[in-house]
Parts: structure tokens; C-alpha cells; sequence
């Protein structure tokens, strides 16, 4: 049987990503913090590298690669030390993109998808309102028909890449909500972010993330072309759930090797630390807990694991997955408080880098669905 | 599931750890415990025993010698078909009954196996994969447990036999076996390698009706159906053909069956978990409160979610490890360390999940759960032992600890 499922290919994408992560990312991530967003010039220059189409088909500038592609890169990028910049990034090649390859027209995939791989447009994802987060069906921002194209109206909020983006892969209501069909009425959308009537409204203040660019948006009207429609209309719902599996995948993945990365370090740090003139590493209770936390990491990124080799191989597996999402985000944060505990005094100072891993680490459960969502999913999906 | 979207395309997956074979293999283990033992566990469990017969019902099925060569009456060697039993057998929810059975093939067979002769070998192991005898092994002792170096058990030359004596506690099998691995140490004046504790450590193998073996069955928490025993060795003379591997090997064996050992108690925790998880929620569907089942109210669908979501990670984590434990015995390129510490850790998180599990199902139940009439009792005193057993849980944390580098 095999161990591992990563084949010679992906361990030198592995050290080419790693290496660009640590080297051209990661000594700006503090800045970036402080400054509040990280430069315009890391989408090009990963689009350069080739590591925004990583799965994506040759034809149009991807690299072809299987989905274990995908895992070594959202393994690689905590490494960035910037969970906003890995975000911004998964935001672009695992959310707001995989749509139009799917559901696109040829026209599109040239238009979006093409620029999107080369880093060259930003993409976004636009599903969250003021009043509906997870409740998907609670949309509100409505697309009119008008002549040959449509006119939105409404508000989108917390939307990652949102003041940067160059279009967003919106969810929009196309229909009014009807009780025999609650999975109907709602359709994707792309819409550019130049159009008339298209707001950004504010860029949202956050406890962490803080250099990633989440902002609110309006939408006053504005007109967009028949060809803004992005798959089936009215099948919005199905076509978005769908995405809602890739999205939550990636964060799952990065969540477990952001975690992992935490625990080394927190491991380097209490073997450097003395106190009672001794290191803190070496006192049982110490090795006990950071034991205990390896074994949860070994076990979700297990887990995960599955889901990716489901993924991989075209399986539709929304309670895994859901799973995945559930125990890695509550892995993240938990992992992330003990460190900052076995940091000490130094753990909650702004000098340390642990206090924004911490802050970093408690949107994974509330983001891409919140825990209860992803409990919810997971208890009908075993008939409760 | 169906992809809302359209087709979906199913390739062979990156991972692949079992085959159809072992499907098959499942479904005749399921129906064959589901009809020889599922329906007495409930009058075995009252009765604290179970026949001894099925020891012989369950060779006879071939499902004691599937990690074991032809040549000593198996039919395998094969690892994943083990695994498969395991799983299926702790579906039965009498921990006492798996833990007999296991502790025959698991472990006494498994010693007997590894360290044995070929003449040894095929004189001891077809009878016990044939469930015509019952294999145990003696590790701990009143006074050592996890600590293996610590043992007082003593063989002493005699002759151009032995001299055993020694007592062993917490025996599974101990109280109705037919053979039993001893460990034991042997001085150096007596052939021993080196002084060093570890090195003194050597098996052998004891026959219950040896002249100067006593017993007693140990009645216990949970795993009521376990003749689990304590062994009394005074002066029992060995040949020196029931030594078992060379002098001072026994802890080098012993490291190395503690990886099977371990990785079947994930599995059964695992198995075991999923079972009494359908249980509680069985229970939380029938019953109902305030006007609606217990399973329609949130808090309860997010329990079940969390415990069902903590299973099926535990579950991952187990098949990781034996993967890898497969992996070595084919002869792959496993790193020793990666397999003792994934191994370690699979134990560490299935069998306190096993018991969290076991918990919240007897909470659900309310005060059905604490009477003796329901199953969840049992899952739950069952699985307490897991955290205890095959070493603690603060036991393997020292392990894993040291595989980490700290």
C-alpha cells in the first residue's frame, strides 16, 4: 500500500512554493499587517510562478495538475505567516474561480479565468450579505431582467479581495423566493468591478486578517451584460454549495498545516524559554499538552486527507468535507491558544508573531460557514 | 452522494488501503457475528462468561488465522483482512468477548508467531488459529505494568531446562487459557546478554496444566465476559524448548507486537464508538420530550455531529497507522519511528473517544442509560478500559513525546 500521496512531482512543487513562501511573502507579512493590505504585486508574481492554476488546463495557462497540487500549495502558504495573504490567495484559485471553469461559457473562461490564472485580475466571491450569511437562501441582492442584460441591485459584506477585486462571482436572486422550490431562484453572476453603480463602501476593520482587503459592497443598479450570467439561471444554489465543498477543503487544508507550523514553532520556542532553571519543553505537563495537540493535527489532517483523495478523484462527498471544515477550524483556533499560553507574557505581545496567528486563526470558524452551519450539515447528513 | 451539478467521474483513488475482497470479507464477518454472537451477548454479559466453543465456532469460520501463513494453519498473511475482523467482531458491543478472542490471535499468536521456531511455530500455532486452545500473554505484574523493565518474574537455569516463578496480573485469558506467553527475566550468570533490565527479558511459554501453575479470574469493571486472570508461577519447570526467541529478546519483541496490539485496540475502539454512536442515536429518535424526540433538538444534533465527526477522525488516524504498519510489513520504506509514534497516537485519541462517545450516548439515554437493561452501560464500563490497557494514555504521551524529540 501506498503512504503518502504526494508522487516526486508535487515534492518539488512543494520546495519551489515553499521557497517563494518563506523568501518573497513572509518577511513582508508584518508590514502588510500594519499597513492594513499586502502589495499589489503579489497576484502577478504568482501568477508568474504558475501557482494560480495550478489544477487548471493548460489551455487556458494552467498548469493541468491534479488536486494534491492544490494541497501542497494551501499547505505551503500559513508558511507566509500572513493568514490574510493566504486567504486573499485561496479566495482567487479555490473560491471565486473553480465556478467559471465549470460552469462557463468558453467567452468567459478567455474573459476570467485566463487573466485570473496569470494574476493579471482579482478575483472575489460574493455570497455573504448584511442579513445572510450561511443562509444562503436569505439573498437578497435581486438581478432585473432589462432588455438584453440584467440590473443588480443590493449589498454584499465581509468580501474577501473585495475593494482590490476585478470582477466578483456573485450569488444573486433572479427570482422571488418560492416555498416548492427553496433551492431555486438564486443564479451566479460576474460582475466587473468597474461598472457603473458598483460600490466599494468601505473596507471592514477586523480582529485579525487585518491585511487582507474584506469589504462591503454596494450595488446600485448596475447593468451587466446576458453573458454576466454564470451557468444555469436560477440554479444558483446548487452551483454555489458546490463551490461551498472547494472553498472549505482549502481552508480545512491550510487550517491543519497552518496548525502544524504553529506547534513547531511553539515547540522551538518553550525549548529556548527557561523557567524554574529549567526549559519549559522539558517540564511533563509541557509534553503532554503539545503531545496531545500533534495527535489532533495527525488525525484531522488524516481526515482531510480522505476528503482531498474524495475530491480528487470527482466524489461529492459534502459530510467529509463539512467534517473536514468542523475539525479544522476548531483544531486551528485551539492549537493557536495553546500556544499563545505556552508563550507566555511573550505570547501576547505584538513583538511575538503568535497573538496574530491566534487572531488569524478564529475566523476559520466563522468563515466558509460557521461551525453550527457545518454541525447542521453534518447531523442531516447522517438523518438527525 | 450525488454531485447537485451534474456527473461526477470516479477514478481510482490516489490511496487505495483495502480491497474488494475485503468487502466481501466484511459482509461474512458481519452476518457471522450478527448470528453466532451478537444475539447471546446480552444473556453472556448477566452470566459473566461465554462458551468456550466459540473459540472453535469462529476458527472453524477462519477468522483466527487471517494474519497467519498456511503453514501454521492460517490463510493469510494479510494484515487488512485482521483489521476488517477486528472492526467487525467489536461491533458485537461485548468488550469481553473481543477482548478473549483478540488476545488468542492478537497477541498470543502474534508472539508466538514473530519470536517462535518454524518447529515451534507449527506446534503451537495451528491449535490456537484452529480455536482448539486458548492462547494469553503475561506481561504485567502486580508491580509493573507500562514499566516493562521493572518485571520481578524470574526463569532460572535448571538443568538444561527452567525454573519460572513469578506472578502476572490483568491476564486476559489468564483465567481459562491453554497457553500462555510469559515474559520473564533471566540473570546474566544465567545467559542473559547484559545486565541492563531490558536485555534480561526473554519468553516463554507456559502450559496452564504445567505442574506449579495457579489462577484465579479477576472480576472486573467492564469487559464482564473476560476471563481475565491472574497468573501464579512457583517453580514451574520448563524445557528449554518453550523458550520463546533468544535469550534477552523478549523486549525487542515485545516493542514490536506493541504496534499490532495497539492498532487493533483502534480499531475495536473505533468500530465500537460507531456502534454505540448508532445506539444513542436509536435511542434519541424513539424517545421523546416535551412533545418531539430527543434527536430534533439542536444541542443533540450538534452532540451527535461533533461525535460522529470525532470518529470518523479517529477513524483516518487508525487507517493512517495501518497503512503504514502494512506498508513496513510488505517491506516498503517506513520510517520505524513514524510507524511507533503514528501507532501511538491512533491508540492515544480512538480509546478516549471510545469512552467520550460512550458517555455522551449513556447521557442521551438519561435514566435508561444508567440501568443495566440497556447496552450503553456496557459500551460505556467497557470502554473505560481502553485509556488504560496496552498501555495508558499518559504512557503513550511519554512515547509520543520521544518520537517527537522531546
Amino acid at each position: 500500500v501506498r503512504t503518502s500521496p504526494f508522487t516526486a512531482e508535487h515534492d518539488q512543487l512543494r520546495d519551489a512554493i515553499r521557497r517563494f513562501v518563506t523568501q518573497e511573502l513572509a518577511p513582508h507579512a508584518r508590514a502588510w499587517e500594519t499597513e492594513g493590505a499586502f502589495a499589489d504585486w503579489v497576484f502577478p508574481r504568482l501568477g508568474e510562478l504558475g501557482y494560480l492554476g495550478l489544477t487548471v488546463p493548460g489551455a487556458y495557462g494552467g498548469q493541468d495538475g491534479d488536486y494534491w497540487a492544490t494541497v501542497v500549495l494551501a499547505e505551503e502558504l500559513p508558511r507566509s505567516g500572513s493568514g490574510s495573504v493566504a486567504m486573499a490567495i485561496g479566495v482567487q484559485t479555490d473560491m471565486a474561480t473553480p465556478p467559471i471553469l465549470r460552469f462557463g461559457t468558453e467567452a468567459q473562461k478567455r474573459r476570467y479565468l485566463v487573466p485570473a490564472v496569470r494574476g493579471t485580475k482579482v478575483a472575489a466571491i460574493g455570497i455573504s450579505e448584511p442579513d445572510a450569511g450561511s443562509d444562503v437562501r436569505a439573498i437578497r441582492t435581486r438581478a432585473r431582467r432589462d432588455g438584453d442584460g440584467w440590473v443588480i441591485d443590493g449589498s454584499k459584506t465581509y468580501i474577501t479581495n473585495g475593494a482590490r477585486a476585478d470582477f466578483v462571482t456573485m450569488v444573486v436572486r433572479t427570482a422571488d423566493p418560492d416555498p416548492t422550490d427553496p433551492w431555486g431562484g438564486l443564479s451566479l453572476f460576474l460582475v466587473d468591478s468597474d461598472l457603473p453603480g458598483f460600490e466599494v463602501a468601505g473596507v471592514l476593520d477586523k480582529v485579525g486578517m487585518r491585511a487582507s482587503d474584506t469589504a462591503l459592497l454596494h450595488l446600485h443598479g448596475v447593468r451587466v451584460p446576458d453573458h454576466a450570467l454564470l451557468g444555469t439561471l436560477h440554479e444558483g444554489f446548487r452551483q454555489i454549495m458546490w463551490q461551498l465543498q472547494g472553498e472549505r477543503l482549502f481552508a480545512a487544508i491550510g487550517g491543519v498545516a497552518g496548525a502544524r507550523l504553529t506547534w513547531e514553532r511553539t515547540l522551538g520556542y518553550t525549548r529556548d524559554r527557561e523557567a524554574f532553571g529549567r526549559t519549559v519543553a522539558s517540564f511533563q505537563v509541557t509534553k503532554h499538552t503539545l503531545v496531545d495537540l500533534a495527535t489532533d493535527i495527525e488525525a484531522t489532517q488524516a481526515l482531510v486527507y480522505e476528503a482531498c483523495d474524495a475530491w480528487n478523484r470527482g466524489v461529492y462527498a459534502t459530510d467529509l468535507v463539512a467534517m473536514c471544515k468542523l475539525a479544522a477550524a476548531q483544531l486551528s483556533f485551539r492549537v493557536a491558544d495553546t500556544a499563545l499560553q505556552l508563550h507566555g507574557g511573550h505570547g501576547y505581545s505584538r513583538e511575538a508573531d503568535i497573538e496574530r496567528t491566534w487572531r488569524d486563526a478564529r475566523l476559520a470558524r466563522i468563515g466558509g460557514g460557521a461551525d453550527e452551519v457545518q454541525r447542521e450539515i453534518i447531523a442531516r447528513l447522517i438523518g438527525l | 452522494m450525488t454531485d447537485p451539478t451534474g456527473t461526477t467521474a470516479v477514478a481510482d483513488p490516489a490511496l487505495p488501503l483495502f480491497d474488494p475482497e475485503h468487502d466481501q470479507l466484511r459482509a461474512s464477518a458481519r452476518a457471522f457475528v450478527a448470528r453466532e454472537i451478537t444475539p447471546h451477548v446480552e444473556s453472556w454479559e448477566r452470566e459473566e462468561d461465554f462458551p468456550r466453543e466459540l473459540f472453535r465456532r469462529v476458527g472453524d469460520a477462519g477468522f483466527l488465522g487471517l494474519k497467519f501463513d498456511a503453514e501454521v494453519g492460517g490463510s493469510g498473511p494479510d494484515l487488512l483482512a485482521q483489521a476488517v475482523w477486528i472492526e467487525e467482531l467489536a461491533g458485537c458491543l461485548s468488550g469481553g468477548v473481543a477482548a478473549d478472542l483478540g488476545a488468542s490471535v492478537d497477541l498470543a499468536a502474534l508472539y508466538l508467531d514473530g519470536a517462535g521456531t518454524s518447529d515451534q511455530r507449527r506446534r503451537w500455532l495451528p491449535p490456537l488459529l484452529a480455536g482448539e486452545r486458548i492462547g494469553a500473554l503475561a506481561i504485567t505484574e502486580p508491580g509493573a505494568g507500562s514499566d516493562v523493565a521493572g518485571l520481578t518474574t524470574r526463569a532460572r537455569r535448571d538443568g538444561d531446562g527452567w525454573r519460572l516463578d513469578g506472578t502476572k496480573v490483568f491476564i486476559t485469558n489468564g483465567a481459562w487459557c491453554d497457553d500462555v506467553v510469559v515474559a520473564a527475566k533471566v540473570a546474566v550468570e544465567d545467559g542473559a546478554p547484559a545486565s541492563d533490565p531490558h536485555a534480561q527479558i526473554t519468553l516463554f511459554v507456559v502450559r496452564a496444566d504445567d505442574p506449579g501453575v495457579s489462577r484465579r479470574r479477576l472480576p472486573m469493571l467492564g469487559w464482564r465476559t473476560s476471563h481475565t486472570g491472574e497468573l501464579v508461577f512457583d517453580g514451574v519447570e520448563l524445557a528449554d524448548d518453550r523458550r520463546l526467541g533468544e535469550l534477552g529478546s523478549g523486549f525487542a519483541h515485545i516493542t514490536r507486537a506493541f504496534a499490532w496490539e495497539r492498532l487493533a485496540m483502534s480499531l475495536g475502539a473505533v468500530a465500537a464508538a460507531e456502534r454505540t454512536l448508532e445506539l444513542g442515536i436509536a435511542y434519541a429518535r424513539d424517545r421523546e420530550a416535551f412533545g418531539r424526540p430527543i434527536a430534533r433538538f439542536q444541542v443533540w444534533r450538534h452532540r451527535f455531529a461533533d461525535l460522529h465527526t470525532r470518529i470518523r477522525t479517529g477513524r483516518a488516524l487508525t487507517y493512517r497507522a495501518l497503512r503504514l504498519v502494512v506498508a513496513q510489513a510488505e517491506g516498503g520504506e517506513v520510517d520505524q519511528v513514524q510507524v511507533v509514534r503514528t501507532v501511538a497516537m491512533a491508540k492515544l485519541l480512538t480509546q478516549r473517544l471510545a469512552f467520550d462517545v460512550a458517555d455522551e450516548c449513556l447521557q442521551v439515554h438519561g435514566g435508561a442509560g444508567y440501568m443495566m437493561e440497556y447496552p450503553v452501560q456496557r459500551a460505556w464500563r467497557d470502554a473505560r478500559l481502553g485509556p488504560i490497557g496496552g498501555g495508558t494514555d499518559e504512557i503513550m504521551r511519554q512515547l509520543i513525546a520521544k518520537t517527537l524529540g522531546m
